[in-house]
């Protein structure tokens, strides 16, 4: 057993789990947060995105063991209470969205995109966005609303 | 889901007891190919060694014209240094290039070379670079590191801990991504320094990544992209697979010379 003692959106948890534990598993099945997605589990599709000390990985190709020490954000620690996330917002408004099954993993890449563009200077322009999403599989929306609601919130976030 | 146990190791020697302590261990770097190599069943190691605590492992370190990559530097990392981005262009954007953003997060440059997957963006830029590996036994050039397919000279249990180069006069990397996988169907590094031009094919070879020589003497002669034209790409050891035959892959590998020459 591996000992994993993460913060997970802001909370310290401390857990003894199997060695090869999948950081997706920790989370879905240990803390029962299932917001965060598993669509391929072959690294392809970012259903499965999650923010590992402000970056966006995939967690079904990372070990819970490996987030040793470090903070873990899901979908569903971006909401201040009743008030959702400007990313989740824009989601919302833009109808960047259909089954949702994608949504999570989407919402999470958003953030880091419009967060590590900021902090470059870059200008996220539509086609950065596109280029961005590359790790990120929509079988619904056919993506444009979905990069109309990345521009949105990165000019509110 | 898969049964292995895990050690988080804090430092080079360290992870080296670890390994040789083991029955079939494998460093965890990243784990961006290992993981769902494990997942797929065609790996199977009895411990996993993790790397990611080892801060000596990690950042990209420039001194004069030598730049000094250790092998756990993540792709984003290696892609947003300022100083290499100064000094060799060419090997930041191919790192940017690499996968999608949360890949190249945890994806190392260690991990990526140590694999020697065929169609690996590295090997092409190491090979060109004329770079060595180093490892925590011995100095590897690049020429002799990268011996065929998924093979690599490294010994069991040693542990890639940094990569050199000295920085080229002028190089640029062009890569024709398989659409779905992000993996190069053909990439070509182009280093010029001085006189000597090295030109290295990944993607496309039978026996992994390999430098062309027909490429490199009318690149020396004339560094231009017309000079691609006068070379012959023979189809002989390329490799043909679903996603191209030969003639496409040699038709390709002159396209991405080219590329690769306009943008140096
Ligand atoms: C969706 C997706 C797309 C990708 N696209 C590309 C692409 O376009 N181009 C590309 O080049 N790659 C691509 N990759 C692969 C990616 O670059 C990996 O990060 C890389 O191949 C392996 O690095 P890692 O740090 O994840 O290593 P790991 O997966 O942890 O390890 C890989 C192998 O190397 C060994 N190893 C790791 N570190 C060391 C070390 N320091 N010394 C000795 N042995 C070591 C491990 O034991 C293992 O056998 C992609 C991967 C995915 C999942
Ligand atoms: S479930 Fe992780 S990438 Fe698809
Ligand atoms: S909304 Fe259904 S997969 Fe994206």
């Amino acid at each position: 057993m591996a000992e994993v003692t993460i913060k997970v959106n802001g909370a310290p948890v401390s857990r003894d789990v199997p060695d090869a534990m999948l950081l997706v598993e920790f989370l879905r099945e240990e803390l029962r947060l299932t917001g965060t997605h598993v669509g391929c589990d072959t690294s392809q599709c970012g259903a499965c995105v999650v923010h590992l000390d402000g970056r966006a990985v995939k967690s079904c190709t990372t070990l819970a063991a490996q987030a040793y020490g470090a903070e873990v954000t899901t979908i569903e620690g971006l909401a201040a209470g009743e008030e959702l996330h400007p990313m989740q917002r824009a989601f919302h408004e833009n109808h960047g969205l259909q089954c949702g099954f994608c949504t999570p993993g989407m919402i999470m890449t958003g953030i880091d995109m419009v967060r590590r563009y900021r902090a470059a200077g870059q200008e996220l322009d539509e086609a950065a966005i596109r280029h961005e999403l590359e790790g990120n599989l929509c079988r619904c929306t056919g993506y444009h609303n979905i990069v109309k609601s990345i521009r949105q919130a990165a000019g509110e976030m | 889901m898969f049964q292995s146990t895990y050690h988080r190791a804090g430092s080079v020697a360290e992870a080296r007891a670890l390994l040789d302590g083991a029955e079939e261990a494998k460093i965890l770097a990243g784990g961006q190919t290992l993981l769902p190599t494990m997942k797929q069943g065609l790996a199977a190691p009895s411990d996993l060694v993790d790397l990611r605590g080892i801060a000596a492992l990690r950042g990209v370190t420039v001194d004069g014209g030598s730049v000094t990559i250790g092998a756990m530097t993540t792709h984003a990392e290696v892609a947003a240094h300022d100083g290499l981005a100064r000094l060799c262009p060419a090997l930041a954007a191919l790192a940017g290039g690499i996968g999608d953003p949360a890949v190249r997060h945890m994806g190392t440059i260690g991990g990526s070379v140590a694999n020697n997957d065929p169609a690996a963006d590295y090997p092409a830029a190491l090979l060109a670079l004329d770079a060595v590996v180093v490892t925590d036994a011995r100095e590897i050039p690049a020429e002799e590191y990268f011996a065929g397919l998924f093979t690599t000279a490294l010994d069991e249990g040693e542990i890639v801990t940094s990569v050199r180069f000295t920085a080229p006069g002028r190089a640029a990397y062009a890569k024709f991504p398989n659409p779905a996988s992000r993996y190069a169907m053909v990439g070509v590094f182009v280093a010029k320094t001085g006189d000597d031009v090295r030109v290295a094919v990944t993607g496309a070879g039978e026996d992994g990544v390999f430098r062309h020589e027909g490429l490199e003497a009318a690149l020396a002669a004339d560094f231009s992209p017309a000079a691609v034209d006068g070379v012959e790409i023979s189809g002989e050891g390329l490799m043909s697979d679903i996603h191209g035959g030969v003639d496409y892959r040699a038709q390709l590998i002159a396209v991405m010379a080219k590329r690769a020459v306009a943008a140096a």
